[in-house]
């Protein structure tokens, strides 16, 4: 993080870091224009008939044991419901997922929940990248996974799997 | 008791008693402001008791092609009464109109993002930067040639 | 003893646990004071303005839930009164009542969320949150009964309502009128006189009404102010002209009175209901209209609200074609925080996140 150089009011002496991020953005952008290939796990013809029934077992026992705390990522409107599991109603706390943490080295879930904007994308890319391995992504709600009704829009990213490898 | 709205008549009437080369004409419900005079008319809609339009509700630029329209609607909170001046600008390129920035600072975010998104430069207005989108983005979104 | 400091730049945000949303802002602070403010917003700028303008006017409805989704339904309301005006309709008196109902539903959600987080910024980390999304899921669960969302609802049409309210409907709202009494009763005994509460927020970055007209404040922003100023008042859309209300305005201008008038309008709020249940009666909730609208060329509509944040409109431009030439959103998120520097200029970085929360901003309608 650079820090603002020069005289005169803030605003005056920031034309330097902003278009430092515009540039940024406009980087990620050209190098984004495809979604990131998310290695497919390879599941021998045996298996496949019991595979899912095994795995949501060992999923949930695991998940269960391992208490996955989450970054919160929340953007627009989904970050409310994001909220709304961890209060009383839905109480995320049943997981052991109660723990949202502010700093993204201290978890191992990151949930995007909402719109994506390619002025947001470098800050996710650089959370999604300062958290420790091993580390999953949830994508929330169609904004995020597609763009949603935002689809086509000027300034959001046809999902958030462009920028970051996206678990579910 | 519900807000008077000011016929465009009116409000043109009464500015073209102070400023009549200000004024270009009204219609229905608005009075055309001529763009280099709009800081003046401004002033005058502020600080005229009998006109009072201490609040600024919002500023509105439409891209009509061949021009563009911006429109301010005002309200006075003491006399519970709102009106709309409008102004036109003829162009595609190199847009401008006077800041009202100082007159009424609630102008300051919205004349930030019609410079954005429509490409209406506000001079006199201290801190013209993109508001939302970013510093390199190519073009006015908001304008009907953009795609 | 003075000691000599640096002044020192610091960026809080986009992606900070306690702003709103994705808000940024670059602070210079001398020591612990606050010298320099420069927010930055577009973290969330989905171009809402230029999508409306590529959707029939009846679609457009699905994006306003989406602009302040703390509160929909009165964002739903806002667009519906300016395509009426647009069109020169207007609804039948039940769709009125039922509108004027769930906006101050709605009212309710949207200044729980703002009480309960503001208390939360303050330190208070947990307990007055819990009470205030208790509540709020209750809200929610009355609207899943109208139209089978919770925060999209998307359940307002030009012309009156998607649907009239089902039968279940009605009990289940005394039902929640006789809890929610408690409920708040519970919430107010804990914060409105707390000590701690009363000494953060009590004479912190007051707002003289000038000061704040100037800025283009609105909402509850601009009545703790001072000011009493309230388009359902001023300008009564929908049911608001049959029914009685009062309009809590500050005297001390400062963090606490946004706090306590927010606190007092959801029991105006209340008093709203109680009398819409008590006036509503029976007949159609949506006005027969086209499936496409098209209203005639080169008309236009201010249609405005008092929405939870200020005074929400939307300047429509008709060129007689199915979608709104221009449709302009007038966000009192944004407006408001005009008055950022007034707010944090001069005080202590303790105090700027509970300033900030104070004037009860949501991201979605700052950038669109």
């Amino acid at each position: 993080m650079q820090l603002p150089t020069g005289n005169g009011p803030l605003h005056e002496r920031t034309w330097g870091i902003d278009r430092e991020e515009g540039q940024m953005v406009n980087d990620l952008i050209s190098i984004s224009s495809e979604p990131i290939e998310v290695p497919f796990i390879e599941v021998p013809d045996d298996l496949k008939s019991n595979l899912l029934v095994t795995s949501v077992d060992a999923l949930v026992n695991w998940g269960r044991k391992s208490a996955l705390w989450p970054v919160s990522f929340g953007l627009a409107c989904c970050a409310f419901e994001m909220m709304a599991t961890a209060m009383g109603r839905f109480d995320i706390a049943r997981f052991g997922m109660e723990a949202f943490r502010a700093s993204p080295r201290q978890a191992d879930l990151m949930i995007v929940a909402g719109t994506v904007t390619w002025k947001m994308a470098p800050p996710i890319r650089r959370i999604y990248d300062q958290m420790a391995d091993p580390k999953w992504v949830i994508s929330m709600g169609v904004c995020a996974t597609s763009g949603g009704p935002y689809f086509g829009s000027y300034s959001v990213v046809p999902g958030v799997d462009h920028i970051i490898p996206v678990d579910v | 008791m519900a807000v008077r709205e000011w016929a465009g008549q009116e409000l043109s009437e009464a500015l073209r008693r102070e400023l009549p080369e200000a004024v270009e004409g009204f219609d229905e419900t608005a009075a055309w402001v001529n763009p280099s005079q709009v800081g003046a008319a401004a002033i005058f809609l502020r600080d005229e008791p009998s006109l009072d339009f201490r609040f600024l509700n919002s500023i509105t630029a439409i891209d009509y092609v061949e021009y563009f329209d911006v429109v301010y609607h005002l309200t006075s909170l003491k006399q519970q009464w709102c009106a709309v001046f409008k102004t036109r600008l003829y162009g595609r390129q190199d847009l401008s109109l006077p800041s009202v920035y100082q007159v009424w600072k609630g102008a300051d975010y919205q004349e930030r993002e019609i410079w954005d998104l429509m490409g209406v430069y506000f001079e006199g207005h201290p801190n013209m930067k993109r508001i939302m989108l970013w510093e390199g983005f190519e073009g006015h979104p908001l304008r009907k040639d953009f795609l | 003893m003075t000691i000599r400091t640096e002044p020192m730049t610091v960026n809080v945000g986009p992606q900070h646990p306690s702003t709103h949303g994705v808000f940024r802002v670059r602070i210079t602070f001398d020591g612990e004071d606050i010298v320099e403010v420069e927010p930055v917003f577009g973290y969330l700028h989905r171009g809402t303005e230029k999508l409306a303008e590529e959707r029939n006017y009846v679609q457009v409805v699905t994006l306003t839930d989406r602009l302040d989704y703390t509160s929909s339904m009165i964002n739903n309301q806002a667009y519906c009164i300016a395509v009426e005006r647009l069109l020169g309709v207007e609804p039948p008196p039940r769709a009125k009542y039922l509108r004027t109902l769930t906006a101050e539903l709605q009212r309710i959600a949207a200044h729980l969320i703002a009480v309960g987080f503001f208390v939360q910024e303050l330190g208070a980390f947990g307990t007055p949150l819990m009470y205030a999304f208790r509540s709020r899921e209750r809200i929610l669960e009355l609207f899943e009964m109208l139209c089978g969302a919770r925060i999209t609802v998307s359940y307002m049409r030009p012309g009156g309502v998607f649907a009239d309210a089902p039968r279940e409907f009605w009990p289940a709202l005394d039902r929640f009128l006789e809890d929610f009494e408690v409920e708040f009763a519970e919430m107010e005994q804990l914060l409105l006189e707390n000590e701690i509460l009363m000494i953060r927020t009590r004479g912190v970055s007051p707002i003289p009404p000038e000061v704040a007209v100037n800025n283009s404040v609105s909402g509850p922003v601009l009545r703790a102010s001072g000011v009493n100023w309230d388009w359902r008042k001023q300008d009564p859309y929908d049911a608001y002209d049959q029914v009685e209300f009062d309009v809590p305005v500050g005297s001390h201008w400062d963090n606490y009175d946004r706090f306590w008038v927010r606190i007092q309008e959801v029991h105006q709020s209340l008093r709203i209901i109680r009398q819409c249940i008590e006036q509503i009666e029976p007949g159609p909730a949506r006005l027969e209209l086209p499936l496409v609208l098209r209203p005639d060329p080169g008309r236009e509509a201010y249609g405005r609200v008092e929405a939870s944040k200020g005074e929400l409109a939307f300047y429509l431009v008709s060129d007689g074609g199915i979608a709104p030439y221009r449709c302009k959103i007038r966000s009192p998120s944004l407006i408001n925080l005009t008055i950022i520097e007034e707010l944090l200029v001069g005080w202590k970085l303790a105090d700027m996140i509970v300033s900030l929360g104070s004037i009860d901003i949501n991201m979605g309608e700052v950038d669109r």
